[in-house]
């Protein structure tokens, strides 16, 4: 599936680069906010499941190669996270859920 | 590619949000002149770990890359208090990083495991009060 399918199947609030989201394969799921252990452990094309929502985050995005990072319960997404996305491109999209509650409905959808 | 690329980064000590500047550059880099994707991903993830590094512990330092067809050789020198103890700090889950680091997601004992794991040969110069010289070697 998309990103842009996952949007859609959960409601999905975009927050970022939403423009890339047709052409963004996810092909599985990561859930961490453990930096370091996202970055080592996370597979490209995953959908990463986290409430880390700083510039630092984003960094690991772009090095794991993460598919989008979706943050959980509603947790915050600052502004200098927010300028850091757009300059590489990663989709960060938003729910209310929690990240157990999330994994299990994507797992269903992959 | 044939020839040789040098690059240099500093890394501010006091900008955190700016951490990862350089560990993106040198994975675009090597993405660029085609480096095996798997090398690619291990440089990434080694150097930004020791990118971190220089921020949280040691306020800042400097990065010198080569780049050949065969391997990528990164040496990261600092001016920060050096390592007590590497033994201790090379164990998953030891970590000495401040609470307000924590809270921004690292220091969870991962960044020197991480970087031995990632790279095919590491090697740590340490001295307390003089700095720390760290040299990643990452094959093709």
């Amino acid at each position: 599936m998309t990103v842009q399918n996952l949007i859609d199947e959960f409601s999905l609030e975009v927050l970022c680069c939403g423009d890339k989201a047709a052409d963004k394969e996810v092909k599985g799921g990561y859930c961490g906010d453990l930096l370091s252990w996202v970055m080592s452990r996370a597979n490209e094309g995953d959908c990463w499941l986290t409430v880390m929502g700083n510039v630092n985050s984003i960094g690991v995005a772009v090095l794991a190669d993460v598919a989008c990072i979706l943050l959980t319960e509603n947790s915050a997404f600052d502004d200098d996270a927010k300028l850091r996305a757009e300059q590489n491109g990663v989709i960060v999209l938003r729910s209310s859920e929690n990240a157990f509650d999330l994994a299990v409905k994507i797992a269903e959808k992959l | 590619m044939s020839e040789v690329i040098k690059q240099h980064y500093i890394v501010d000590g006091t900008d955190f949000t700016r951490a990862g500047e350089a560990s993106g550059k040198i994975k675009k880099t090597l993405k660029d002149i085609g480096f095996p994707p798997q090398a690619v991903r291990n440089t990434a993830i080694a150097v930004y770990e020791a990118e971190i590094n220089l921020v949280i512990h040691a306020g800042g330092g400097e990065i010198d890359v080569e780049i050949t067809p065969e391997y990528v050789k990164v040496v990261l020198t600092d001016h920060g208090p050096g390592i007590e103890n590497v033994e201790l700090a090379m164990q998953e889950g030891y970590s000495t990083a401040p609470d307000r680091i924590r809270a921004l997601g690292f220091g969870a004992g991962m960044g020197l495991p991480n970087i031995k794991k990632y790279s095919d040969e590491m090697d740590i110069q340490t001295e307390l009060g003089v700095g720390t010289v760290m040299t990643l070697k990452i094959n093709a």
